[in-house]
């Protein structure tokens, strides 16, 4: 179907989220729509896709002009949408998320929706449980079960906004074999990203978008450079590796078992030394956050035991605040439910990491700690901003800001996850300041570039299984990826990186 | 005891189950779609004064039960109004209206203080009766506790075998989710609301006009029953079957007391009658176990077979609620 819109202007406020954007999509064609965080890609999908109307501008499929009410509107007509995070229902088994919003009838036809979803399974070759509960998929696997069931409501155009953060590779391959399928059959696919190589790998056209304006639109082949100049209007600078100065051990994980709720994990062995940075692998859900989660005394290993610093000092079986005190941190995925404390602004948050002193809160004192940080962070945000009202890549800086001095350690999720390039280079920035100082970073990413761009060392973790470390440095994306995949283990043993 | 005695006690524990099963189901299928009903306890108290009114005003036990239904229902649809149109806690709105009803109930219950009115009798159902044992436990029942059996199996049909059930389910657990697929959230929550508070509502006449017949204000024994249904909903893991276990469980501890009474006479007869109350709440608490910290941080060094099946009894044994119970719903 082929998708235009017209002069679309939307305003939050005294904000201009779109202003008099124009393009036209032919059907069976994929679209990459690029831009940084808050550039407006976001709100021009949700008007496409019936959660917001425009203030002015149309809205024509395959020609003809249409009002889109809401969402459920929306795929009536053909439109429809996969968000960043599924917008399922993880309790449900699969086949009640598949059901659920297909109209008609007190009593569903079960077993022949069984037959159906199996069959359209099939033809995308993904292979997912009906039987199954959502909650127990991968988010790579969620995003298929939305995929199915948009398909199966008669969507015609697809829109993906950031697909490929939460997944890993070998489910970003199989999503693309399906888009190039699906656009081979006729469907119309938006592409939201703000990763250039998945656009550059995939789409068969880029529109660019800036501060609520349509920049310019490219076709292959890409010319990257000029697509970051259109995203960001300046070239951004890319900083070369340094050589990690190693100190003392850290973190030694001694033959850990770790037992979480779906996944096991044998005889992990690794000792962190100041300065480095670790890179955990994986498939999302292969056990890297529990080994994470117990670095810092979130989760109890079953056998073994993990010592702090170099006097092998035991803290198995203690709590997170017991590693916190001696210089350990963790910053979780989940920024605002997690990590930050939504309602409080950002000098009440300083003001509570600081731990300062007396039962009465120094108003100005604390301003200013808070100002101070700000800038120093590049936060965009005031003193008085509440943290939910952060852009994601500002709750990120800000976390960082929050993180108490010294450290020895930091454990981090997804340091850059949902993030620009700006924001990405920016916090490892920050990140790499402190491991010059002497902090070790353990971190988990679904980004095979990010791991090996900034990791000295890697595990990649498969199914509960877990690499001895291997050297970042004569690691290659493919053979990270085959790992993460499951593949060439037995060859492991005789290249492990010597500790 | 002897087997006769034991055999009508049983039906008498179901009998007396049957308010507390209405009342826990009306709360179930209202916390499925999202409402936490908190005013359960003075409703429960305002809907059995309300209908033993009406009952004895006009003679008629159906205009009795109906008055019942649809005081539930209006102060269901209280909760609702404040809390979707008018977007207020939940909690607070439920609180107040708990106690609010409750003393309006034993204010304007003065008037039929201790009346004698109608009620409601067994009906054995013909030939069934006389199953031996069965039969005295099942088929000597009255009406209301028939149908108390009833709404359990359509209660869980309703909720996990039909499309509306589902809906249902999907706007208790992620309304966003359930929006983009069509529903209109708020409105599915205003008639689940109301709907759970009408069934809830007739648990009062049960008491009213059956189990503890007629209006004796503050030594009705009602006061507290909503407090445990709402514990029991919990219990019950949103689920109709594994609620109705818990409103047995009450109903048997509740006889228990009573039993034990004599055989137990240096304990005061109130330990006895309240006993059920923290039993029910330590139950609660045993299930929902596994949710702490220093469980898992325990169980962490026991030997791997222990741990696994300790593990495995508390993960079935633990309910999670609608994940988007007692929030408001927003499109963006």
């Amino acid at each position: 179907m082929q998708v235009e819109v017209r002069g679309i202007t939307k305003c939050f406020g005294a904000v201009r989220a779109n202003d008099d954007i124009s393009f036209t999509v032919p059907s069976a064609t994929i679209e990459g729509i690029l831009g940084e965080n808050g550039a407006g890609k976001s709100t021009l999908m949700k008007i496409l896709s019936g959660f917001y109307r425009p203030d002015s501008g149309d809205i024509l499929l395959d020609g003809k002009k249409v009002e889109i009410d809401d969402p459920a509107d929306a795929i009536r007509q053909g439109i429809g949408m996969l968000h960043q995070d599924p917008l399922d229902f993880p309790p449900l088994k699969v086949i009640d998320d598949f059901l659920l919003g297909k109209r008609g009838g007190l009593l569903p036809r079960r077993r022949a929706v069984i037959r159906e979803f199996n069959e359209l399974a099939a033809r995308f070759d993904f292979s997912i449980d009906p039987e199954s509960y959502v909650d127990t998929l991968t988010v790579g696997e969620r995003q298929q079960l939305e995929i199915l069931r948009l398909l199966w409501l008669g969507a015609r155009v697809l829109i993906l906004d950031e697909p490929t953060t939460g997944i890993s590779l070998p489910q970003k391959e199989k999503l693309f074999a399906t888009l190039k399928k699906l656009a081979a059959e006729g469907m119309t696919v938006l592409f939201v990203s703000h990763k250039l190589e998945d656009v550059e790998s995939l789409c068969n056209r880029a529109t660019v978008l800036r501060q609520g304006r349509l920049v310019g639109t490219m076709e292959p082949p890409f010319d990257t450079k000029a697509l970051v100049g259109m995203m960001f209007g300046k070239e951004v600078p890319q900083e070369p590796k340094a050589q990690p100065r190693m100190g003392g051990t850290v973190l030694h994980a001694r033959q850990v078992d770790l037992e979480g709720i779906r996944i096991q994990i044998k005889g992990v062995d690794l000792k962190v030394r100041a300065g480095e940075v670790i890179g955990l692998a994986g498939m999302e859900g292969s056990g890297q956050t529990l080994f994470l989660s117990a670095c810092a005394g979130l989760a109890q290993p079953v056998q073994g035991s993990f010592c702090l610093d170099e006097e092998e000092k035991d803290m198995t079986g203690r709590t997170y605040h017991e590693f916190r005190k001696r210089g350990v941190a963790y910053l979780p995925a989940a920024r605002l439910e997690q990590a930050l404390i939504p309602g409080l602004t950002l000098t009440e948050h300083f003001i509570l990491a600081e731990g300062m002193k007396g039962f009465f809160i120094d108003r100005k004192k604390s301003e200013e700690l808070a100002r101070r940080r700000i800038s120093l962070f590049n936060i965009k945000g005031r003193p008085d901003s509440p943290v939910e009202s952060l852009s994601g890549g500002n709750q990120q800086r800000a976390l960082l800001a929050l993180m108490r001095d010294p450290l020895k350690l930091i454990l981090v999720e997804h340091p850059t996850r949902g993030l620009d390039i700006e924001s990405t280079i920016y916090i490892w920035g920050k990140l790499k300041e402190r491991c010059a100082h002497g902090t070790a970073i353990v971190f988990i990413s679904s980004d095979l570039d990010e791991i090996l761009k900034y990791s000295d060392r890697v595990l990649v973790f498969f199914a509960g299984k877990v690499t001895p470390p291997l050297d970042a440095r004569t690691l290659s994306v493919e053979r990270l990826g085959r790992l993460i995949g499951g593949k060439d283990w037995d060859r492991l043993e005789t290249e492990a990186a010597h500790a | 005891m002897n087997d006769a005695a034991l055999i009508t006690s049983i039906a008498g524990v179901l009998a007396a189950a049957a308010p507390v099963l209405f009342a826990v189901i009306g709360e179930t299928i209202s916390e499925r779609a999202g409402v936490l009903n908190l005013s359960m306890n003075g409703m429960i108290l305002l809907s059995a004064m309300g209908s033993f009114a009406v009952a004895l005003a006009t003679d008629s036990v159906v205009l009795g039960f109906l008055a019942g239904a649809a005081i539930g229902a209006f102060i269901a649809f209280v909760v609702a109004f404040a809390s979707l149109t008018l977007r207020q806690s939940q909690v607070a709105v439920g609180f107040v209206l708990a106690q609010l009803c409750r003393d309006l109930s034993y204010f304007l219950g003065n008037p039929i203080m201790g009346k004698v009115g109608p009620r409601i009798s067994q009906v054995p159902i013909p030939v069934l009766e006389r199953i031996p044992v069965l039969g005295t436990i099942f088929f000597r029942q009255d009406a209301m506790t028939y149908l108390s059996f009833v709404l359990i199996v359509l209660a869980w049909f309703f909720i996990f075998k039909t499309r509306p059930g589902l809906v249902l389910r999907g706007v208790g657990e992620r309304p966003a989710a359930a929006y983009i697929r069509g529903a209109n959230v708020n409105r599915q929550r205003y008639v689940y609301a109301v709907i759970g508070g009408a069934i809830a509502g007739l648990a009062g006449p049960i008491y009213s006009l059956s189990i503890k017949a007629g209006w004796k204000g503050t030594i009705s024994g009602l006061d507290g029953i909503g407090w445990i249904v709402l514990s029991i909903t919990i219990f019950g893991g949103w689920k109709p079957f594994r609620a109705a276990f818990g409103a047995y469980l009450f109903a048997f501890l509740q006889w228990l007391g009573l039993v034990l009474q004599p055989s137990l006479p240096s304990v005061p007869s109130q330990v006895l009658q309240v006993a059920p109350f923290p039993l029910m709440i330590l139950t609660l608490l045993f299930v929902n176990i596994g949710n702490a910290e220093w469980v898992d941080r325990s169980l962490a060094r026991l030997p791997e077979n222990v741990r696994r099946d300790i593990a495995k009894v508390l993960r079935a044994l633990n309910a999670t609620p609608p994940a988007g119970l007692g929030t408001p719903f927003e499109k963006e």
